[in-house]
């Protein structure tokens, strides 16, 4: 501690001394203003060292050390050598006062010299590219000329040029212009552009349409492939054939119009074929039992009824346009063995009214399958044995027409006319004949005004030739100018030999059959005096080629020689019989019914004078059977009355006798009848060998096999 | 086309008819006689039938085709008529 300097002068303390009592010295500035300018009078601090005059001149020494005052001075420390604490006589005088570290380096030291390289390395590459370009202008200078004898590619001296510059970036000694960035104005400025928004534009197409398609390859669909391509090619085939180009233009455009016909009519059309198909179907379901009689049911009980046999009722056809009319008509379709023609009209003179033609089928009892209608009723109609489609009908006012079941009209295809040579009474017969020389369809028909025409079928037209006229003999009378007139008779029925084409025989209305010829016009081959009222049917045995059937008004049915002018047998059957006809599998059997109902069944074989079945068939007595056919195949027949009704009939076992083969004496063609009153066994004719029981088809499959065509 | 809706007129008051009905190649009733929910049913079940019945027969012999089906079950009987594009299906109850 330094002893305190004297202090300040006491020069405020004259000023003051009046006032030493006052502290408040500074308080007082009027008095105060004098006192500064006289006072310097010094003021005693009152803590002050009052030391005498002696020690005030007393003299102290100083002296200035280097040493630091502030280190210690007898530091000891512990020597482990010794043991002991020693006293350590050199203390540090150091005293750092201030010490900051600095960033300088010296150029000698490593870092320095890193640095200094550093730096001259970054200066010497800016420098040596510039130096390379420049370089390389020389080296480029020097080797223009060069070039063209050298012929070197550029990429040579661009290749020196490197290797140059490669040295030169090792020695980056010499100047090199450098830009410097001034240290005190330098900023660096970025700025930033603006960037474009993005954004994502999108455009969507609609999607193609699209369907799913899946199919199967089968066996059955590759064939199904397989025909329709064979059918296209025909078609083209035949079209190229039949028709000229125009015409093929015109083909298309019909057949465009077709196609897009089709598509717009109705769909239900097309279901036709399987509603028919339905249709039988229910059908059979209904009548199932009587299908099953029909294919299957033998009466057991013929056995014991000792040769007789019976009819058991099957379908009963009828159709409520055809009720009041009678049955005129019955036919059995030559092809299709469960087709069946009927034609209704009207046997009374005086209630005429319209006609018409009914083809039904076994198959379907409740509906036909063809319905034709007509002005005047028809009376006999024929089935062609070729053409199956082809009906010919004869009317009850003389006319003549052909009905074509393929065509869907209802109209006849063809018809005669009053020009054409119309009959003038009704037509009671026609029937098909084989076709002529120039293959026209031919046909004959009788009637009651004494003509039998042929009608040829010539480019569709109707021309008819007078093949004979009926004249009654015996009544050619010479008038006066000498014609010849004659009666003429009235055929109601004739029919055709099966094997000598132009015999056939006709019956009239007087009771008289004529044997005729077609190439003789004008004469009879001969004459029977067969009934007393007019003969209804006649009928060539078809296995006996001698033998033929009458059957008459006058309640007999007549069998005849025709080599024989009187009958071999006569059988009268207590009514008027409406028709007769005979059995297709055996030559000693034929049917024949009555007006009263009843159907007669006979087999000669077995029993000539009586018939071996008589059965009322009709349900009402008054029911008329007006006609009777054997089914060709089949063992039925059908039975048709005046009131529209047809039924159909199965022959029981017994009446199905088919004749044994005997051993006659015959010749080859083994027909002879031995003797009139002894066994009258005829041998049939083998091709028509048939036999019903061992059908194999089923029971009227409603399979359409049995139209004709399908519409 | 008159003709075919009398046909199918005379089918359905046949005796013993309960119903009938036109079903198109997909399976899709057209026509019917019967009500919604059941021609449903029946369409659906008698056409993946008939494709197989078909499709069998026709496996055996391509030459061949089915003609119909019947079904005959102790109520009634169906009858099923494939044609090209169509199906015709008819209920009956035979009389026995």
């Amino acid at each position: 501690m330094p002893p305190k300097q004297p202090l300040r002068r006491q020069s405020v303390s004259v000023g003051r001394g009046t006032r030493k009592r006052d502290e408040d010295s500074g308080t007082e500035v009027a008095e105060g203003a004098d006192e500064w300018a006289q006072s310097k009078a010094t003021v005693r601090p009152p803590d002050q060292l009052e030391l005498t005059d002696a020690e005030l001149k007393e003299e102290f020494t100083r002296i200035l050390t280097a040493n630091n005052p502030h280190a210690p001075q007898n530091i000891v420390r512990y020597s482990f050598k010794e043991g002991t604490y020693k006293l350590i006589g050199f203390v540090d005088q150091l005293a750092v006062h201030f010490s900051q570290v600095g960033n300088l380096i010296p150029k000698d030291s490593d870092e320095g010299r890193r640095q200094r390289y550093r730096n001259n390395l970054v200066t010497g590459s800016e420098e040596s590219a510039k130096l390379v370009i420049s370089e390389a202008e020389v080296v480029e200078e020097e080797d223009e000329p060069k070039e063209a004898e050298a012929g070197s590619q550029t990429d040579v001296p661009a290749a020196e040029a490197a290797e140059k510059v490669a040295e030169e970036l090792m020695t980056p000694k010499q100047p090199k212009e450098r830009k410097l960035t001034n240290k005190f104005n330098f900023s660096e400025r970025a700025s930033q552009t603006f960037n474009n928004p993005l954004r994502d534009r999108e455009c969507q197409m609609e999607p193609p349409p699209r369907t799913n398609f899946s199919a199967t390859a089968n066996q059955w669909e590759i064939y199904d492939a397989y025909v329709e391509e064979l059918e296209k090619q025909e078609k083209t085939k035949e079209k190229e054939k039949a028709k000229t180009p125009v015409a093929k233009k015109m083909g298309k455009m019909a057949m465009r119009k077709m196609t897009s016909m089709e598509s717009q009519s109705d769909d239900i059309t097309k279901v036709t074929q399987a509603a028919k198909i339905v249709e039988r179907m229910v059908n059979q379901n209904t009548y199932d039992d009587v299908a099953q009689d029909f294919k299957y049911y033998e009466d057991a009980a013929d056995e014991y009824r000792d040769q007789e046999g019976t009819l058991l009722p099957l379908w009963k056809f009828q159709n409520d346009k055809a009720k009041r009319l009678a049955v005129t008509a019955l036919c059995w379709n030559p092809k299709y063995n469960d087709l069946f023609a009927v034609g209704h009209g009207s046997y009374d003179f005086m209630k005429q009214s319209r006609g018409m033609l009914l083809l039904y089928s076994m198959k379907n009892p409740s509906f036909p399958e063809y319905i034709f209608s007509s002005e005047s009723g028809i009376m006999c109609l024929d089935m062609h044995m070729d053409h199956p489609y082809l009906v010919v009908v004869g009317h009850y006012d003389g006319n003549v027409a052909i009905y074509n079941l393929k065509k869907p009209h209802s109209q006849p295809s063809f018809r005669s006319s009053a020009k054409s040579g119309k009959h003038t009474d009704p037509v009671w017969q026609v029937k098909w004949q084989k076709d002529d020389m120039d293959n026209n369809l031919n046909f004959f028909s009788v009637s009651s005004d004494g003509r039998i025409v042929s009608w040829t079928l010539v480019k569709s037209e109707l021309v008819h030739t007078d093949v004979i006229k009926l004249k009654v003999e015996g009544s050619t009378t010479e008038s006066l100018e000498g014609l010849q007139l004659y009666t003429v008779g009235c055929g109601t029925a004739f029919d055709f030999h099966k094997e000598i084409d132009y015999m056939f025989l006709v019956g009239t209305e007087e009771g008289k059959i004529y044997k005729c010829s077609k190439s003789y016009s004008s004469q009879f081959l001969d004459t029977y005096d067969a009934h007393n009222m007019a003969v209804d049917a006649v009928s060539w045995n078809p296995y006996h080629t001698k033998v033929f059937m009458s059957c008459s008004s006058d309640w007999t049915v007549k069998i005849w020689d025709h080599t024989i002018k009187t009958p071999m047998f006569i059988y009268d059957l207590n009514s008027a019989v409406g028709d007769v006809a005979w059995a297709p599998y055996s030559s000693t059997v034929f049917a024949a019914v009555t007006t009263n109902g009843k159907t007669h069944v006979f087999d000669l074989s077995i029993n000539k004078y009586e018939a071996i079945c008589n059965q009322p068939v009709v349900a009402k007595k008054k029911n008329k059977i007006t006609h009777v056919q054997f089914n060709p195949i089949h063992p039925i027949i059908i039975v048709g009355d005046d009131r529209g009704h047809v039924t159909c009939l199965k022959l029981s076992p017994n009446l199905r006798k088919m004749p044994k083969l005997l051993r006659t004496t015959v010749g080859n063609n083994g027909c002879e009848v031995t003797a009139f009153g002894g066994s009258s066994r005829q041998q049939p004719r083998p091709s028509k060998g048939v036999s019903y029981l061992e059908h194999p088809s089923p029971p009227l499959a409603p399979g359409l096999e049995s139209l004709p065509h399908s519409r | 086309m008159a003709e075919v809706e009398e046909t199918l007129k005379r089918i359905q008051t046949h005796k013993g008819v309960i119903g009938t009905m036109v079903v198109n190649a997909e399976g899709i009733p057209i026509r019917t006689t019967l009500d919604n929910s059941t021609t449903v049913q029946y369409a659906g079940l008698l056409h993946q039938l008939t494709m197989k019945a078909r499709s069998t027969v026709r496996d055996i012999d391509p030459q061949n085709d089915l003609t119909f089906l019947r079904i005959r079950s102790k109520k009634h009987e169906i009858m099923v008529a494939p044609d090209k594009e169509y199906l015709l299906i008819v209920i009956q109850n035979p009389c026995e």
